[in-house]
This record gives structure tokens, sequence and C-alpha cells, in this order.
């Protein structure tokens, strides 16, 4: 039976997620953490739909570019985009198996980081690196242990009252 | 969307929000990049996400602890070796000194107008690097001083061999440095052997640096240490930039294309210090010497 997931658990999630991101990295590890809010917002949009809105996408985004340095605007524009399609695509993905869930929203997480690319070039940037896109494997990697643990931690108590 | 509940199918559909959304991203963009309408709105999301940011440092902030500990065992051993640095930079101090009142002297002598002496001015704020951002594109890093600790827009940011940029967006408890090796940086320099003036420019990629329109016969060579020159009043004269590490000279193109690597390093260490903006003499120092005619 399918089981709304408390906004507060939601949104403790959103908000541990962003902390994860502003974490001080440096060096290779930086080059590969994953983006955990992309992928927080794709968990929730896959298995728990029309909890989150685009706004709330939009926000994280703004958080992000002001906490990154970057431009104003371009986490905001690539997680508007990994909402949409995994708004589109949720009720499909959910049919797969996480493992098999992995790929697909690696070639999301692949989408999300082209539009930075984009983004980069048309203020004048330079073409990065292969490296930059490590970020894609390690969290293409992470998605389905980390989509077993929210899944685990999001299910409801059973009822010990119940019938 | 048609098997969706009738109470969630209310507002525009999955597509036209994201549209929406593109638009509001690009007029954001296209105001960051350009414009800049809106400097509170990052301003404002700045201290609304200080919290968490403060959050994220825990960690690091438990192993700098922890380090601290670590080091204090052997605290009297650095402090014999730190005593004997000090002696020894005390002793080429006072060489400067020296160095500095002949300088002086022969410049009167010359009659030259007296150069700004910016040593003594300059105040100067210790600052830990904080974060440094996941973007290839943007060479940013977040220094943990902001407004609060009189810290000012403009002002210049080195570290114990060079400079390493300066202060561009300021928040109360933090602030933005926007390196050398951005794109959109540059330093007025100046060659140490010869003197040559010019400017020094970032590439946007790590650890280069770019001379922009040196013509193909100026005197520059490899391994040339660049000083800044102190003119435009950011960044006092005589701080090492970067050293020349090729230079391409192609006879058909107007210009040299010479490249220089970056002195300072902002992966080496976590302190830098923040230099205050370069005061503007009252007395006019560009005033003409009088050139006294010799009477003995």
């Amino acid at each position: 039976m399918y089981v709304p997931a408390s906004s507060l658990f939601i949104a403790t999630s959103l908000v541990i997620a962003l902390i994860l991101n502003f974490l001080p990295l440096q060096g290779d590890l930086l080059i590969a953490r994953p983006d955990f809010v992309a992928l927080a917002i794709a968990y929730w949009n896959v298995n728990h739909p029309h909890k989150l809105g685009m706004s709330l996408a939009f926000g994280m985004g703004l958080m992000m570019d002001v906490g990154n340095a970057g431009i104003m605007g371009q986490h905001a524009l690539a997680y508007c985009v990994i909402f949409y399609l995994t708004q589109i695509f949720g009720r499909r993905l959910r049919l797969f198996s996480l493992l098999k869930q992995a790929p697909q929203i690696g070639f999301f997480l692949f989408i999300m980081q082209t539009v930075f690319v984009l983004i980069a070039l048309s203020s004048g940037s330079t073409l990065p690196g292969w490296s930059y896109f490590h970020a894609t494997i390690t969290g293409t990697l992470l998605w389905a242990p980390a989509a077993f643990v929210m899944t685990l931690l999001s299910k409801p108590k059973p009822d010990s009252s119940a019938l | 969307m048609e098997t969706a509940p009738q109470f969630f199918r209310n507002g525009p559909g999955p597509f036209a929000r994201l549209f929406i959304f593109a638009i509001l991203s690009c007029l954001l963009i296209a105001d960051d990049t350009r414009f800049k309408y809106f400097p509170q709105l990052r301003q404002t999301i700045g201290v609304i996400i200080f919290p968490l940011q403060k959050i994220a440092y825990i960690p690091s902030d438990i192993y700098d602890q922890v380090e601290k500990l670590i080091t204090s065992f052997n605290l009297l051993e650095e402090n014999v070796k730190l005593r004997q640095l000090y002696l020894d930079r005390r002793e080429q101090l006072l060489r400067l000194e020296a160095l500095e009142a002949e300088n002086t002297h022969l410049r009167r002598l010359l009659g030259a107008a007296q150069q700004i002496e910016t040593t003594a001015k300059t105040k100067v704020v210790l600052a830990e690097i904080q974060y440094t951002p996941r973007d290839p594109f943007n060479h940013k890093i977040t220094l943990n001083k902001g407004s609060y600790h009189d810290i000012e827009l403009g002002q210049a940011v080195i570290d114990d061999k060079g400079i390493v940029g300066q202060i561009t967006q300021l928040y109360p408890w933090s602030s933005e440095v926007t390196l050398l090796t951005d794109k959109d940086h540059a330093v007025p320099i100046q060659v140490v052997r010869n003197g040559l003036r010019s400017i020094v420019s970032g590439t946007g990629k790590n650890n280069e640096l770019e001379l922009r329109y040196l013509s193909v016969n100026t005197d520059i060579q490899q391994g040339d240490l660049l000083v800044t020159s102190g003119i435009g009043g950011v960044y006092p004269s005589g701080i090492p930039v970067a050293t020349v590490l090729k230079i391409e000279q192609d006879p058909a193109g107007d210009f040299a294309l010479v490249t220089s690597a970056p002195i300072a390093g902002v992966n080496r260490n976590r302190q830098v210090l923040v230099l205050s903006l370069a005061q503007v003499e009252s007395n006019d120092s560009l005033e003409m010497p009088t050139i006294e005619s010799g009477t003995n």
C-alpha cells in the first residue's frame, strides 16, 4: 500500500542533502562528490510524486548557487530539469528494481551536468575535462544504496494498536 | 497526468512549469553574469544558508581540533624552530631596513619623488579558506571572515608566497575571493628583471595565467618573476604574482603568447591574509621634483 512520506522527513532529508553538498572537500574528493540534492529531489519525485513542487527545486538550486559561489540560476535550472525528468519518468522508473533504476538516474544526472556545462560555455568558459562527469558516476553508484536506506527510513512504523 | 486524483490536478502541467522556471533561471543567469540588478538577492540567500554551511564545517572543525591537540605535543620543538626562524628573519629585516634607508637616501639624492610606502600602512586580517566550490568553471573560494570582521569589497588576498586573489562578494560572516586564475580577473604587474609593466589575466584553467597584448619583440624571458606594480590602487606594489612559464613567439601573429604560473597556491594552505585597500596618499606624491643646483 502506498503511504505518503511525512513532510517533515522530506524536509529533513533535503536539508541534510544541502549540508552534504556544502561539505568542505578538496581535490579528487570534491570532483567525485555526487550532487546529493539532485539525488534527493530525484528520490522523492520517483517514489512520492506530488510531494515536492518545482519551485522548491528552484529554491534549493538558488541556495546551492550562493553556497557554491557560482552563477546565480545554474543549479536552479539544473534542479528544475532533473525535477521535470523524474516527474515525467518517475512512474515508469518505479517498475524497475533499484539496481535497474540506477543507470537511468545516471542518465538524468548526466543531462543535469550537461546543463551546467552549457551555462558555463554561454558565459565564456572553456570545456571542462571528462573528470567533471565523475560526479555522475558516483551519483549513479550511490542511487541504489541511498534509495534503499531512504525507503527503510521513510516507512512508517507498524501501528501496534491497529487490527 | 490523467490518472492523478482530482485534487492534484491544479496549475500548469510539468512541461509548462519547467518552461516558466527555465525562463526565470535564464533571466537570473543573464542578470548575474551581465547586469547585476539584484545584489541583495545573493546576500539574503547567503544569510539563510549560513547555518547550514556552519553545520557542514563541523567535521573539518573537529578534525582541526584533533590536529591541534596532536601538534600541541611537540610544541616545544616547534617553538625552538620558530625562534630560530624568527632570528633568521629578524636579521633579514634589519638588512632590509638598512637597504630602505639607503634607498630613500639615494632617492633624495636623485631628487625623485618619494614612493608611496605601502608596507607600513597596510592592515592585515588573517582568514581561513572554508570552501572551494566544485565548479571547474569558477575559480573562487570562500573565506570565514566577512563584513562583520571589517573586510571590504576589492581587498587583495595573499598567502605566504604571493597574491591569491581579490574579495568580490561580501556576506556578514564570510566572503568570496575571485582567484587570479579566474577568466575575468586581471592584475597589473611589473617584470622584476627590467621593470616592464603589463597586466596578467586569468585563463579559467588551473595554474595558468596569461600576459596578453605583449608584442613579439618584448623583452621577456622564461622564469621572469612578475610582481604587482601597484597601479590601480588595489594591490600593494611588489608582491609576487607569477613566474613566466612559456613564451611562444609566433611570427605571423602580432602578439607573443606568454603563459605564466601563479606563485601562490590555494590548495597548499588553509590560511590567507586579507590586505586592507591601499591608502590614497593625501600629499601629492606626483609632484615634480625640484632639482636643486649644486651650490657647494
